[in-house]
């Protein structure tokens, strides 16, 4: 079949241009990104091929490839997606281009090259492409963990003043949960192979009968993995840092599509293949995600550091995500998985206006920015936007998915998903606090600095030099006249945010494509792990 | 009165033969040799001994026989481990064999007799003259590990061991640069490894007091037969302390961080790999074969020390500033990852254990990564001597990118990150300790692996991230054979964890014990 190279295509493309970008000569960054960008677009034309192939009401799994890989284990290299792997594969497909644009100019710290920052970022596509087209449980925790490698090179590389920190943090929480994770692998192996053939593949394992208290330890060791990555609450505390210090296109698909791979696996693994120790653990999960929905965005309200504040939001939203993958009903979890997709649009459009924000004035502070929006009114619009996209504001995407959510979860949950709405409040602070504070007021902070001190008293007037609180991450640009320092959004700044700014529109508007594709692999998944398949019309006029 | 010869096949003896063989040549091209050309044909002699050897098993592959009157189990876990033996030995003499590195042509020292720090040995440090009794030596120590996996016997496998361990003994004092720390070395190691010995002697002593026999086979049906009484307990205990302590297990590590450091750094990676398979291989036999039916002797046993080696290897691994200890402790936690696969032993009517091979593949897995590891070290060098503090690798991904990734490939590999070797070598055998049903040891295993990540990270923290100390280290171009070394080494580590199918197919294929 010809359609099933395609995934293979997503899987190959990238990971060639990868090498092909690693191997430039050092001083060809031009080329380098150029190279980035075309194999990044020709990746999300696979996609869109690929969700064209793709018949919603046909088979679960569709694009399929299965060649034998690791006889002696059983393992197959299979790759297939349901509707929700798709949506995520065009999630991805959408990101890199917008992020490889992002970080066009971006100038890589001393004796590093971007060239290599393009390469990792590249096969890191490559790698999550595997990790949601995997059919295979085998392969999917090769891709989960192989894609720590080139995120950890991204953040330590090329990040912030404590990227060591925040690398080595990232890679070892992850791995301490990926690890975890092998075990019940290899587990669910063995309880394969004690009920005949042992395999590794996803639809053999689905129609296993695990016995219950074996069901309990493998539910946990997935689910130990998904809750850091995702993260849930008490296994946080590495995305604030690695989020904050992680170069703006890493910190975009770090929370944009990493992360994603929690709540994914959440859906495709625990649910199916444990669904007995998933509705038994159900309220614990419920009370870390309900709990992580209001303390991430307590702790949001409280940042001083716009990327560490943006990082809590997304903790808090992950929170709304686990909320409606365990109510169990196909509204919510539709929601969910529609909200995984509005998440990392809005949330990588927020990080992306921040990034941009950091790029002019040099700190990432939010007490260094103040009346923003009088000098640069598209920066300002498109920070309006992502913001009101993030607090989930009727007619932007994201009010869609957390309407579902909310709307799925009250029947079978009411006190969660009553306490989860105090979250949508909060969400609202916390954003338009930021927004006020650094768009509105009067002008002041790093990019005014004649509005609040004496002109030379911090800032050297003439060129090349810095503020007197760029000490974070790029110089600032050399000011000529105190207010000129500031410069709206570029052509290629538009550019980066313009197809982010249509998507959140357009899926605020119209999300029925995207609900089309998601709600019959939810629909079955939630038919696996005996959820009451009732509320099948997911469409914003339902209950309330 | 008539003697029976026993009976002998020489084809199944032929490894041993070739690779003994070279060692004796070696030792009349020592004795007769004219020196000029001493160098070139040692090795040439050490690498046609061992090459010899391994192409000599893969001719035997499918031989299942006893021979030697019944001392020498010539199957195929035992070929399996004399191949990997051989090839790991021949990496290692072509790391020996390095001439480009040091500014003194050799990392050996010229007379060893000498006083460290005499007048005569500042003045022998600059000679270029090269020493080449090393190859013989550690051709001898090939020829004894490759004994001690295919004895069927616990006489023969006692001197096996000590053919093995005197040789290294040596060699291990040997280092050109910092003669003292590497003679302490030796002596530490002298002295723990002649206790281990003994351990071993004594218990072999109360097997066959308990059981009438030295022959494994016999031992088997013995403690089956009547049961396994105090006396044969015992004994076993005692001949696992004296494997395990061949095999740096903690407890019995503590020569393992000072004796790595001190060795000259290709006799340690010598030790690290080849000495690990032997032991392994050993350990493997004596508790499948000799005490196969009685698993409850050793489990518990077996299961402590695995947690206590991975913990004690994982977490002292992190407080290691010096790379060669930290390898150490990393060796010390992977024994502990092998003992985890030594569980997967197929136990009552369960034929298909998976614990054989799967120990067989992380042997050649982690050998062969951890023999790249050492190579690389000895290419950062500062001064005269190499860098192997951690200090002085901080930025030299940017001194020389090559170098540094080759070095993160293979941590990334010890560290067991999938598509390299070390992760498939690690699923195997959580996979065989899972199916056994030890599974809170697995979980401890992985927990403990990530412990050990931590400081394999650590190193490419300081390669990447951070920048270079003004006076760094520098990086030696190194000639043929360690070019070779690190070739195949890396290519292995890559090749083993992307497409692990054909060499996993022939340790499944050769995991049979007989005898």
């Amino acid at each position: 079949m010809s359609d099933s190279l395609l995934l293979v295509a997503m899987l190959v493309v990238p990971a060639v241009g990868a090498a092909v970008v690693a191997a430039l000569p050092r001083e060809r960054t031009a080329l380098a990104r150029q190279l980035a960008l075309g194999v990044s677009l020709v990746v999300l034309l696979l996609a869109v091929l690929a969700t064209v192939a793709f018949d919603p009401d046909g088979d679960r799994f569709q694009l399929t490839t299965s060649v034998p890989w690791i006889e002696s284990f059983g393992v197959d290299f299979a790759l297939g997606v349901d509707g929700i792997a798709l949506v995520m594969l065009l999630l991805i497909g959408v990101l890199v281009p917008v992020v490889v644009l992002a970080s066009w100019d971006d100038k890589a710290p001393a004796r590093r090259s971007m060239r290599t920052f393009f390469a990792w970022l590249l096969l890191l596509e490559a790698c999550m492409v595997g990790v949601f087209a995997a059919t295979d449980v085998f392969l999917f925790y090769v891709f989960f963990e192989a894609m720590l490698v080139p995120m950890y090179f991204i953040v330590g590389s090329f990040g912030g003043p404590r990227r060591q920190y925040a690398a080595v943090k990232f890679f070892l929480y992850s791995l301490v949960g990926g690890l975890v994770m092998l075990a019940a692998v290899i587990g669910l192996y063995v309880v394969s192979e004690a009920a005949g053939d042992g395999t590794f593949a996803f639809e053999s394992l689905r129609q296993l009968e695990i016995d219950p208290a074996a069901q309990r330890l493998l539910f946990l060791g997935f689910f130990v993995a998904f809750a850091i990555k995702a993260p849930l609450v008490p296994l946080h505390t590495w995305l604030p840092d690695a989020g904050a210090e992680a170069p703006i296109g890493g910190a975009v698909l770090l929370v944009g599509v990493l992360d994603k791979v929690g709540t994914f696996g959440f859906l495709r693994y625990c649910l199916p293949l444990f669904p007995d120790a998933s509705r038994e653990f159900a309220p614990l999960v419920l009370v870390l995600a309900v709990a992580g929905i209001l303390y991430a965005a307590l702790l949001a309200m409280g940042q001083t550091d716009m990327k560490r504040l943006v990082s809590y939001t997304s903790i808090a939203h992950f929170g709304f995500i686990a909320l409606g993958v365990f109510a169990f009903t196909t509204e919510a979890a539709t929601g969910a998985v529609l909200y995984m997709v509005n998440h990392g649009i809005a949330t990588g459009l927020l990080f992306l206006v921040v990034g941009m924000l950091i790029a002019r004035g040099g700190s990432r502070l939010v007490g260094d920015y103040g009346g923003v929006a009088s000098a640069a009114p598209k920066l300002a619009g498109v920070f309006l936007i992502a913001g009101l996209a993030s607090l989930a504001l009727p007619g932007t995407n994201s009010f869609v998915s957390e309407f579902l959510v909310l709307v799925g979860s009250f029947p079978t949950r009411p006190v969660f998903t009553v306490l989860a709405t105090v979250g949508i409040i909060l969400a609202a602070l916390y954003v338009l606090i930021l927004y006020q504070r650094t768009m509105h007021g009067p002008q002041r902070g790093v990019l005014f600095p004649a509005a609040d001190e004496p002109a030379g008293d911090a800032v050297p007037t003439s060129g090349g030099a810095h503020g007197a609180t760029a000490t974070l991450t790029a110089p600032a640009p050399a000011p000529a006249r105190t207010t000129s320092r500031l410069r709206d959004l570029s052509r290629r700044e538009m550019a980066v945010v313009a197809p982010l700014v249509a998507l959140v529109i357009a899926l605020g508007v119209y999300p029925q494509p995207l609900i089309r594709l998601i709600e019959p692999a939810v629909a079955a998944t939630m038919s696996d792990v005996g959820a009451d398949p009732a509320g099948t019309s997911p469409t914003p006029e339902g209950t309330d | 009165m008539t003697i029976e010869a026993p009976d002998l096949s020489l084809a199944a003896l032929a490894p041993l033969l070739f690779v003994f063989g070279a060692a004796c040549i070696g030792v009349l091209v020592e004795a007769f040799g004219p020196r000029e050309s001493r160098h070139p044909v040692q090795v040439a002699v050490a690498l046609v001994g061992t090459l010899g050897g391994l192409v000599a098993t893969l001719l035997l592959s499918g031989t299942r026989e006893v021979t030697a009157g019944g001392a020498l189990a010539v199957d195929g876990a035992g070929l399996f481990l004399q191949a990997t033996i051989a090839a790991l030995g021949a990496l290692s003499l072509l790391l020996f064999a390095e001439r480009n590195l040091d500014p003194a042509r050799s990392a050996f020292v010229v007379a060893a007799a000498v006083p460290a720090g005499s007048v005569r040995d500042r003045e022998l440090l600059t000679v270029p003259r090269v020493q080449t009794e090393v190859y013989p030596l550690a051709t001898f120590a090939i020829g004894g590990m490759m004994l001690f996996v295919t004895a069927n016997d616990l006489l023969v496998m006692f001197v096996a061991l000590e053919v093995l361990s005197l040789p290294l003994y040596l060699i291990c004092g040997l280092a050109r640069r910092r003669r003292l720390l590497s003679q302490e070395a030796a002596v530490k190691y002298f002295l723990l490894g002649a206790f281990a010995s003994a351990f071993f002697l004594y218990g072999l002593a109360l097997v066959y007091g308990a059981t009438g026999s030295v022959r494994l086979s016999e031992v088997r049906e013995s403690v089956s037969g009547d049961g396994s009484g105090i006396l044969a307990v015992l004994g076993l205990a005692l001949l696992i302390v004296g494997l395990l302590f061949k095999a740096s297990v903690a407890p019995f590590h503590t020569w393992t961080p000072d004796v790595y450091q001190g060795a000259p750094t290709p006799v340690t990676a010598f030790m690290a790999a080849c000495t690990k398979v032997a032991a392994f291989g050993a350990i493997l036999r004596l508790l499948y074969v000799g005490f196969g039916t009685e698993e409850w002797t050793w489990r518990p046993l077996i299961y402590g020390v695995a947690i206590v080696s991975m913990v004690v290897g994982a977490v002292l691994g992190l407080t290691q500033t010096d790379l060669k200890r930290m390898l150490a402790y990393s060796s010390v936690a992977h024994a502990g990852f092998l003992l985890t696969g030594v569980l997967g032993y197929p136990s009552g009517g369960d034929p298909d254990g998976s614990g054989l091979p799967a120990v067989m593949f992380y042997l050649v897995a982690y050998g062969l990564t951890t023999l790249g590891a050492f190579a690389v070290l000895t290419l950062v060098r500062s001064g005269d001597g190499e860098a192997t503090h951690l200090s002085q690798w901080a930025g030299l991904a940017q001194r020389s990118p090559l170098t540094a990734a080759v070095m993160s490939l293979f941590l990334l590999a010890l560290a067991g990150i999938p598509l390299t070797s070390g992760f498939t070598g690690k699923f195997a055998v959580f996979r065989a300790a899972i199916e056994d049903g030890a599974w809170p040891l697995v979980l401890v295993a992985v927990l403990t692996s990530a412990v050990a990540a931590f400081f394999y990270l650590r190193v490419i923290v300081l390669m990447y991230f951070s920048e270079p100390a003004a006076d760094g280290p520098t990086v030696g171009v190194p000639g043929m054979p360690t070019t070779v070394v690190l070739a195949v080494t890396a290519a292995a580590t890559l090749v083993l964890g992307i497409v692990p199918g054909a060499v996993l197919g022939l340790a499944d294929q050769a995991a049979i014990f007989v005898g």
